[in-house]
């Protein structure tokens, strides 16, 4: 136990300093990251003024809460990993982190963490300027609050196997990007994050319940803002720790298969 | 005494399957019907044995098989046949136990990373290869002694010139004392000093921690200096496994006779009939004489000749390599 504290903490420590030496581009990338939710919101604040006061049963001050929680849990749960496994398996950094004695996911979560512990520079100061902004409305109970907490560790982690699922693509395919860009944009619309999924026709909500998108993001969101049912609540975490167990398993067999057929072609 | 050695190959191959493909658009449609593939025999059938504490260099062109041998005796590569073992364990296995104890170091390629000083990449290695704190401290002060280090692990590792980084680089994958080193091309793209600083070092941590170290190398002062046993490879292909200088009697059974004149001697004299003439000048003549005639010869040429100094040398090294290599093509 104590050896991988010792692991996780030099890991973070390393790679904060790597952040801090991009500081800059870090900075840049978060600013990006408040500004689309920021966007949806002025849309449908826009939108909800303009048709009477309420769309779908939200008013300006729901879809502010709506899009602030939602850039909250978004940013905690974000994972980038897919991103880096074309560049891995081309330039053959994948030689490199299959010498060392640990697996290279433990890499990635220990970037993870210290990346989002810089985020909070970010984050803090513009959830304090929209709330101040935007006047949203909170029907949050203290047990939405608590269950909140679990919910978006669960998707943290449902999050981040999929994207080292979707990354491991790479080892097959030099088309990752393509495929990286086809799952960003079904995400963008079935996860919440366009617009709240109950303003979605039925058809298209169907769908949604049944992907993991919006499990690991709409979810949590809704829980926090008091918008579930009991029943709902346990339909959402039964779906999270479903896909989080199907990516996991996939991640464990495709991993397997990924070094097989890596140390069968080499780099 | 004979100990079992620490790393065994037995008839190890590697051959990779590719896809054959011509240029143009036709060719480009065929082939997502119809594949056709082609094996490339990186390695086809390499036997030897090192014990433990040698240094052995590994020659061969490039594309003879000796990057593909050291990432099979490392783990990257799984073997398509034959048997490798290292230290009692099959690399491609890659189990922990077996990483901690060996260490790959390619010329060409970073270990550490490049935006921090290397010593925060080393905490990182200590934790991983869980090196007991003192023990870690004790090698690493070692290490910077040994390799003079210790203006530059402090530095982002991008800001070191290309010698300094090999030098943080080796330091880095060393922390944990491994038993077995695999280098490829450690001093490639290196300036003389640099080149000599490593090769010294490496002599060093042989000799001080028995370890056992497969070199492969372009430059053959790092053969000369480090290695008294090559394997040479070609095609795949086992040439030569022994002594480095049985390699040069075996592949060169002529020495180079160099003769300094004490008058000119005109040009128009005849040589031909003491060797094959390399080079010719009024002052000097290079002669490449079989090494059975050197003797008989050589008191020729002394009474002959207005003979200042006479020196016999074996050719260099990498004429010996290039002419196995050639008569092997």
């Amino acid at each position: 136990m104590s050896e991988w504290l010792a692991i996780y903490t030099a890991q973070t420590k390393r790679a904060f300093a790597v952040w801090l030496q991009y500081r800059a581009a870090a900075i840049i990338w978060m600013i990006g990251f408040i500004v689309q939710p920021l966007m949806y919101l002025v849309v449908w604040t826009t939108v909800a003024e303009s048709s009477g006061g309420s769309v779908g049963g939200y008013t300006p001050s729901d879809f502010a809460a709506y899009y602030i929680v939602l850039m909250i849990v978004d940013q905690v749960t974000y994972t980038w990993v897919q991103h880096e496994f074309d560049y891995r398996v081309r330039e053959g950094e994948f030689s490199r982190l299959l010498l060392l004695p640990i697996h290279p996911i433990h890499e990635d979560v220990a970037d993870n963490i210290s990346y989002k512990v810089l985020t909070l520079i970010v984050l803090v100061p513009a959830v304090i300027l929209m709330m101040w902004f935007f006047n949203p409305t909170f029907n949050t109970t203290w047990q939405n609050a608590a269950l909140f907490v679990p919910a978006v560790f669960i998707s943290f982690w449902l999050r981040f196997f999929m994207g080292w699922v979707l990354g491991m693509l790479a080892f097959w395919t030099t088309r990752i990007a393509a495929l990286i860009r086809m799952y960003s944009v079904i995400k963008l619309f079935f996860s919440g994050r366009l617009a709240p999924l109950t303003l979605l026709p039925p058809v298209l909500f169907a769908v949604a319940r049944v992907l993991p998108f919006m499990w690991e993001l709409a979810f949590p969101v809704e829980l926090f803002l008091g918008r579930l049912s009991a029943d709902e609540i346990w339909l959402g975490f039964g779906m999270q720790l479903l896909w989080t167990g199907i990516m996991f398993i996939a991640f464990r067999l495709m991993w397997r298969r990924a070094v097989r057929r890596y140390t069968a072609f080499g780099s | 005494m004979t100990t079992a050695p620490v790393i065994h190959l037995h008839e190890l191959r590697k051959t990779y399957t590719i896809h054959k493909r011509e240029a143009g658009t036709r060719a480009a449609l065929r082939s997502v019907f119809h594949r056709e593939t082609r094996d490339i025999h990186a390695v086809d059938g390499i036997s030897f044995d090192l014990e433990q504490g040698e240094i052995v260099g590994f020659l061969g062109p490039n594309g003879a098989g000796k990057t593909t041998t050291l990432k099979m005796l490392s783990g990257l590569l799984y073997p398509t046949g034959g048997a490798v073992s290292v230290l009692g364990y099959e690399p491609f296995r890659r189990e922990n136990a077996y990483l901690r104890q060996i260490a790959l170091v390619m010329g060409q390629r970073n270990q550490l990373n490049w935006d921090i000083p290397a010593v925060d990449s080393y905490e990182v290695n200590r934790a991983i290869y869980e090196i007991p704190e003192a023990q870690f401290r004790a090698t690493l002060d070692e290490l910077i002694d040994l390799l003079d280090l210790a203006d530059l692990i402090t530095k982002p590792v991008r800001n070191l010139s290309l010698g300094e980084r090999m030098r943080v680089e080796i330091a880095g994958v060393l922390l944990h004392r491994p038993k077995i080193l695999f280098l490829d091309e450690p001093t490639i793209g290196l300036d003389v000093t640099a080149q000599r600083r490593i090769r010294d070092f490496i002599a060093e941590y042989n000799h001080r921690y028995n370890a056992t170290v497969l070199l492969t190398s372009h430059y053959m002062a790092d053969v000369e200096a480090l290695c008294r046993r090559v394997i040479v490879i070609h095609h795949g292909q086992l040439l030569f496994d022994g002594a480095l200088a049985t390699l040069v009697e075996r592949f060169s059974p002529h020495k180079t006779v160099i003769v300094d004149f004490a008058e000119r001697v005109a040009l128009s004299a005849e040589m031909d009939c003491y060797g094959s003439v390399v080079k010719r000048t009024p002052d000097q003549v290079v002669l490449s004489i079989p090494k059975a005639a050197v003797a008989a010869t050589t008191s020729h040429l002394l009474a002959d000749l207005p003979v200042s100094d006479l020196t016999i040398e074996d050719p260099s090294i990498e004429a010996v390599i290039e002419q196995v290599f050639n008569a092997n093509n």
